[in-house]
């Protein structure tokens, strides 16, 4: 605990002339070693006493430290002795550096107007900068797909790792996929205060049609463009080529099965669910087309009086169970600041009865393979991006999830943030008294 | 049979004529009809309970002169025989808007608040409309008349139905012949209800604890009226007091507000008639508690239409069930003894009135009770019990004439009197012809069969066994049929008519399709035989229990306190002995009675807690969950005169959902809209019983105040504001101002009370508001305050100090690190979020450091919801505190225990495992701090409210009762009922900010 301390305090003098913005990390010239923690690799194993080395933001070595080779040498050795190590977490559908501050709209670039935006992108209006990002790296989240919302087809997204000086620097993978809002099955009458009945929302049918026009007629310019270019059809070309993946937002059983048949007949070829809030119960048709999903926020509340009160708990485990690839996102209310809990929604599976490990799945390999990074990121093995952290304790706990050390692409990042700042700086301020 | 028809004639034809004696005539010579009319050889219903068999009601001049077996008939007389028929009250309705055209709602286009009254003269508050009296804009309406009679009702109430206090309604008797005689009484009642009036655009009051707070002061400032002291004339007060002594019909369209306002009017000694919604029986026992009368309305649900299982998936389970039950509320509510009146209110057709009535007597409501419900109930109820709802002598003669027994199926409703002028709802004198006979029309011969109703008799017509069309119909006893004998495809009808004479042989003329005239005739082969459905369509559908609430989850019966005994667990005492290892807790009578080793206690039920943690209930300081219509009274900057003690709404889901995350005790707090807020309520989550019952019984009083950016309503997207204040700055004159109000307010009462008695002043207003404001200048009561930014913590504190008093609890708080010295001078406490912030401008410098801070310099600190979802995980939120400033988790947890439990002054009996406190107890399957934990049994008073096990049991059940309900709901859909669309209410979640428009 004092080693904490004294930690805390080095790292705070060290950066106390730094604004309020952490620096991002520089290159890393060094070879790493991290000896003897329990390695949680997120493809579902674990070492105990481990050795994961990394050189040129490459992972080098993930063995166990008694049968490691020891031809390897590192420039640097951490001891992690009772330590836990982890491939950073990933947070998809996120809205991250596009909005400061939830009630300042001159803050907020998350969602365009109009309904098909799949040339809006995501990317460049991500701010690298964002003091909510700095937040979100000491819980152990590292990479973020930067997603915008809105309209019916809000855009496309990319991937970045969450240590940059700006959006070019931060990339991961570019305009990765595209973002598409299913309609609703239900409308809702009367106002807010007072909320009329959810009744069957009448245009919904119409509304898939328009979708269904919208990605034909995209489909037959591809084929054979006309003299004037369209750069709102033309955006659409990775998902018939499948470089890129369309991600649905749908949460109702219907909705998805329409969404899935929509998908396939427009061709396109990669597909994830986003929300899912009722994949349950269609895991056979998601599993026979093999269609991954990004559950809804599961700190949510059911979404009906007679639902089991554990459900959005336990929802990832019944669809793990199943054979389905799940990665859990947390669009929502103050869902930029609740980043920093996405290892904390993977907690609350395990106790709601996932194992750990297909738990830590469910915010690394999971993720990254449904994002198509699963190359490059998602787990701590041998070629793949040295982007991991090491915690005192099990990081899915809050009590347990504490950072010593994170690397991103084996960049040593800050896990300062102006709120550890303002924590230093009030506690000197009762020290003086 | 002759004679009859003569009268049926005259009646028809020669409708009374006179009107008042003293109105000038100018249609003909004075023709004043003082001619009695006997009914006899009929079952007389003289009331519900008074029955004569075979007798003879007389009446003249619309009353009834004498009813018996023994009547003797003066000469003057008209006399018409009933053999076989009965005689009943006519219905009567005292909840109605007949003739009242319906409000329009005021224009919308100004978008902000409205504050101040645009009316003169009148109370502040728009939504009081008493001196409105619904006769200023009664206009006779006779097809509605026309729609009521037909229901069979004779006499209606009718008022404006708008505002908070309506106004006066007035009696009318549905006499469509005789004007001068219809206004049985200008002033019957007096109107009250919860909705704000349409016809305004003044913001107060945006929630039902603020229509309920109005309604207080309004009773408070009609006495203070009344007794003279007022300067100015207020001719709302002036119409209440005048008014005072009319029946007082509160509109309260839901059990827990019939509850609410039963409660109200008992404050001010007023016994309302409470107008219902239909739900009583979902609360039956408190119901009937109110000992108030009812007025209940009958419009049941339709059936939903479930065939698409992905709609119906949506249904909540409440719903279903409650178009399951809905039929029963009049028996429910009758077996209890309650006195009720029924009202076609809400009826989406006045004639489904009857329909729902046979429904409501197939699911066992008394059919005497039936009637009385529609005749003497409704008539005492407005104090005209000896004129309506009888046929006693002296009564006026307003009566229904029916084939039989009025409630049976079958029964048909001939004609319905008013103030003696006839109503002709079916024709007394239709023969029925119905039967099978066989048809000649000129040379061809059909078979043909009447069957149906006998005023609407249905024709079916075959030649050779080959179907014809045809269609009949029958009107004063002439039959009329038209017939396509030959090629349905063409036009070539024949016309039967004829007069009913011989009911075993009908005939008359034919013209056929070439225009040439034939004669008709049929012979009756055989009588008309009713068909008997017994298949289940005409059964009474299962009904589905009642559980308390009556929603999933909810309780069969009433859980009863236990003697627990925890064996080896893991005790988190929140006291000087910390966390215990191997120990065992002895539960009894609602309190924790033994902490130790080796405990035993032969009447306690053993609990293995090996490998478990048994800890104090969760306290959630600050939590929104639970409230009805409305967390924020928003019409003004201050309503400390609201109270969300008045709308704790018992069936809520979230009280299950967080009884499951281990929360036993939650503070209720206003929002946090104005820098006054309301009045809170501390809650124990007693799931199954009423709200009263929930009450912290002599909970500590508190009020919610708040600062910052919601209450200068810098997000509330308001163009040109017009409420004070808009700064922050505005926001501490608001405190002062109030405070010195409050202040003065305090001591003009002292000054009242020791000399005014005597006469020398006049009393003072009683202000619910400032009293409210002097309890916290007199340290009665507590400060909950909403807060954020350094500048105005250390404000608040400042002017508390000046006025005397010190601000209990600082909520939200994330800048109380900054000043947390301060606070510790000051002596407040901080209940404050683990890790929130980035939402919005004044939340910037919020960081997850700040408990610990606040902690480390002394000051008591709590972490809370503000958050239905989060409240059900404040385990996992407290544990941040260990993440976040490595608080000691023995700490940590005091911050969702005994803390809050200090800062709301509770915690000499909650908050920790202390022999001889509340046995408020949690058992967890791990470390409650883990995100790994569980709740497995949530007690209160040592009643177990949640438990795991039992939990799993409900899940089975509640799938078992969804497939019994869509079997009932297909089951209509292939009875061709009809049906209407699957639905779901949605429900709002309140957090501070949530607001109301």
């Amino acid at each position: 605990m004092r080693k904490l301390a004294i930690t805390i305090l080095f790292v705070f003098s060290v950066s106390i002339h730094t604004n309020a913005q952490q620096t991002p990390a520089q290159k890393q010239t060094k070879s790493i070693l991290i000896l003897n923690a329990t390695a949680h690799l997120g493809n579902g194993k674990t070492i105990e006493n481990s050795a994961i080395g990394f050189k040129d933001g490459k992972i080098t070595m993930v063995s166990d430290s008694k049968t490691m080779q020891t031809s390897t040498l590192f420039d640097t050795t951490i001891d992690a002795k009772g330590k836990h190590v982890y491939p950073g977490f990933i947070i998809p559908n996120s809205t991250l550096g596009l909005v400061e501050i939830d009630a300042v709209k001159a803050s907020d670039d998350e969602s365009e107007i109009g309904i098909m935006n799949p040339n809006v992108r995501s990317i460049i209006a991500y701010n690298a900068a964002s003091k909510v990002i700095e937040t979100c790296r000491p819980n152990g989240v590292l990479i973020a797909q930067i997603t915008p919302h809105g309209g019916r087809i809000s855009g496309t997204s990319s991937i970045v790792q969450l240590d940059a000086w700006n959006w070019k620097d931060a990339l991961i993978k570019v305009d990765d996929g595209i973002h598409l809002d299913f309609p609703s099955i239900a409308s809702k009458s009367g106002s807010w205060f007072e909320p009329g009945n959810l009744t069957e929302n009448k245009d919904y049918n119409k509304q898939i049609d328009e979708i269904r026009a919208f990605l034909s007629s995209a489909k037959a310019y591809l084929a054979e463009p006309t003299k004037e270019r369209n750069i709102v059809l033309e955006s659409t070309k990775g998902l018939f080529d499948a470089t890129q993946t369309l991600f649905i937002s749908a949460n109702e059983q219907k909705q998805i099965i329409d969404a899935i048949q929509l998908a396939q007949e427009s061709g396109i070829k990669k597909v994830v669910i986003v929300g899912g809030f009722e994949a349950y119960k269609v895991v056979d048709l998601l599993k026979k087309n093999q269609i991954g999903v990004f559950l809804k926020s599961v700190h949510e509340m059911p979404t009906k009086e007679d639902q089991d009160i554990d459900m959005p708990y336990k929802m990832a485990k019944i669809l793990v169970d199943n054979g389905i690839v799940v990665g859990l996102e947390n669009s929502g209310g103050k869902e930029r600041m609740n980043t920093r809990n996405l290892p904390f929604l993977a907690g609350t599976c395990v106790a709601y009865g996932l194992d750990k490990e297909l738990a830590l799945q469910l915010i690394t390999s999971n993720t990254a393979k449904l994002l198509g990074i699963d190359q490059q990121l998602g787990t701590l093995e041998l070629g793949k991006d040295a982007t991991l952290f090491i915690s005192e304790g099990d990081a899915l706990d809050m009590r347990t999830n504490k950072l010593t050390d994170a690397f991103i692409q084996g960049r040593k990042i800050d896990l300062e943030s102006h709120q550890t700042k303002l924590y230093e700086k009030y506690k000197i301020k009762y020290n003086q008294q | 049979m002759k004679k009859i028809l003569l009268l049926f004639f005259f009646g028809l034809f020669i409708p009374e004529i006179s009107a008042q004696d003293y109105f000038p005539n100018n249609e003909s010579v004075q023709n004043k009809n003082n001619n009695y009319t006997a009914f006899i050889n009929a079952k007389i219903y003289i009331t519900p309970t008074q029955i004569i068999e075979k007798g003879t009601l007389l009446i003249q001049n619309g009353k009834v002169i004498a009813t018996g077996t023994a009547v003797s008939i003066p000469k003057n007389c008209l006399t018409v025989n009933l053999e076989g028929k009965s005689i009943y009250p006519s219905f009567i309705d005292i909840y109605t808007s007949f003739g009242i055209e319906p409000l329009k709602k005021g224009s919308d286009t100004e978008r902000n608040p409205l504050y101040d009254t645009k009316r003169t003269g009148y109370y502040w508050n728009e939504s009081i409309r008493s001196e409105v009296n619904a006769y200023d804009s009664f206009k006779y309406d006779q097809s509605k008349s026309e729609e009521l009679l037909k229901a069979g009702f004779g006499v209606v109430g009718s008022h404006v139905q708008d505002g908070i206090a309506r106004g006066t309604g007035i009696l009318v008797a549905l006499n469509n012949d005789n004007k001068s005689k219809r206004l049985l009484s200008d002033k019957i009642s007096n109107h009250f209800s919860f909705t704000k009036s349409v016809n305004t655009n003044q913001s107060y009051p945006t929630s039902l604890m603020g229509s309920m707070a109005l309604l207080r002061q309004l009773y408070l400032d009609e006495n203070w009226y009344k007794n003279g002291n007022a300067t100015t004339t207020d001719l709302s007060l002036k119409a209440l007091i005048d008014n005072e002594k009319l029946v007082k019909i509160f509109t309260t369209e839901d059990k827990l507000n019939s509850l609410r306002a039963s409660k109200l009017g008992k404050e001010f000694g007023f016994d309302y008639v409470l107008k219902g919604s239909g739900n009583e029986f979902e609360r039956i026992e408190e119901i009937k508690k109110t000992n108030l009368k009812f007025i209940i309305p009958i419009n049941f649900p339709e059936a939903y239409d479930v065939s698409n299982p992905y709609q119906a998936d949506r249904m909540e389970l409440a719903d279903l069930r409650f178009w399951n039950q809905a039929p029963t509320n009049l028996k429910v509510l009758s077996d209890n003894g309650i006195v009720f009146a029924l009202t076609t209110d809400k009826l989406k057709k006045t004639e489904d009135f009857r329909a729902n009535l046979l429904k409501a007597i197939k699911y066992g409501f008394d059919s005497t009770k039936a009637l009385e419900s529609l005749t003497t109930t409704p008539a005492s109820l407005v104090g005209k019990g000896n004129e309506i709802g009888n046929l006693k002598v002296g009564s006026t003669a307003n009566f229904l004439i029916t084939s039989g027994a009025i409630f049976d199926e079958k029964t048909i409703l001939f004609e319905n009197w008013v103030q003696g002028n006839k109503y002709v709802v079916n024709d007394i004198n239709a023969k029925d012809i119905r039967g099978n006979y066989d048809l000649t029309i000129d040379k061809d011969v059909f078979k043909w069969t009447i069957s149906g109703e006998i005023n609407k008799p249905k024709s079916e017509l075959t030649a050779n066994s080959k179907k014809v069309n045809s269609k009949l119909a029958i009107s004063n006893n002439w039959i009329s049929v038209i017939v396509n004998p030959k090629d349905s495809s063409k036009t070539n009808f024949t016309r039967l008519t004829g007069f009913v004479e011989d009911l075993k042989n009908l005939s008359g003329k034919a013209v056929l399709y070439n225009g040439k005239e034939v004669k008709w005739s049929a012979l009756k082969t055989a009588p008309f035989k009713e068909e008997v459905d017994s298949t289940a369509f005409q059964k009474a559908n299962v009904i589905i229990p009642i559980t308390y609430p009556n929603i999933a989850y909810g309780n069969t019966q009433k859980l009863v306190q236990e003697t627990l005994l925890f064996k080896n667990a893991t005790v988190w005492t929140n006291e000087k002995d910390g966390i215990l290892k191997d120990t065992d807790v002895l539960v009894k009578n609602g309190k924790i009675v033994t902490i130790g080793k080796n405990i035993s206690d032969a009447s306690a039920k053993i609990i293995d807690a090996t490998g478990k943690h048994l800890t104090s209930g969760i306290i959630d300081e600050h939590s929104h969950i639970a409230i009805s219509k409305g967390v924020n009274e928003a019409g003004h900057n201050s309503s400390a005169e609201v109270t969300i003690q008045d709308v704790v709404n018992s069936e809520d889901i979230n009280i299950y959902r967080d009884l499951a995350g281990g929360v036993t005790i939650s503070q209720l707090l206003h929002g946090s809209a104005n820098p006054i807020g309301g009045r809170s309520a501390i809650v124990k989550w007693r799931w199954g019983l009423s709200a009263e019952e929930m009450l912290y019984k002599d909970q500590p009083k508190f009020i919610k105040f708040a600062l910052g950016e919601n209450v200068k309503q810098a997000n509330w997207g308001i163009k040109d504001p017009t409420r004070f204040p808009q700064t922050r700055m505005g926001v501490e004159q608001v405190f002062t101002d109030y405070f010195q109000r409050a202040k003065e307010y305090d001591a003009s009462w002292k000054d009242y009370n020791s000399n005014g008695k005597k006469g020398k002043t006049k009393a003072p207003r009683v202000d619910l508001e400032l009293q409210t404001l002097v309890e916290i200048l007199n340290q009665e009561r507590f400060i909950t305050c909403h807060s954020y930014v350094q500048s105005e913590i250390l404000m608040m504190m400042n002017v508390a100090e000046k006025f005397n008093f010190r601000v209990n609890t600082f909520t939200h708080i994330l800048e109380g690190y900054k000043v947390a010295d301060n606070m510790k001078a000051h002596g407040v406490g901080a209940s404050t979020f683990s890790d929130w912030w980035a939402y919005k401008f004044e939340v910037n410098d919020a960081i997850p450091y700040n408990g610990a801070l606040l902690h480390n310099q002394g000051v008591v600190v709590a972490y809370n919801s503000d958050d239905a979802e989060m409240s059900r995980r404040l385990n996992q939120e407290a544990a941040k505190a260990v993440k976040y400033g490595n608080i000691s988790e023995e700490e940590a947890w005091k911050f969702v225990t005994l803390n809050p439990a200090k800062l709301l002054h509770i915690d000499d009996k909650v908050g920790s495992v202390k022999v001889g406190k509340d046995a408020d107890l949690v058992l967890w399957n791990n470390n409650p701090l883990s995100i790994y934990a569980k709740a497995e049994k949530t007690m209160i008073d040592g009643v177990v409210y949640f438990d795991i096990q039992k939990d799993e049991a409900q899940r089975l059940s509640i799938t078992k009762e969804r497939n019994e309900l869509i079997g009932q709901l297909l089951q209509e859909k292939v009875k061709g009922t009809p049906l209407q669309e699957p639905n779901k209410k949605e429900k709002v979640e309140y957090n501070c900010d949530t607001l109301e428009q």
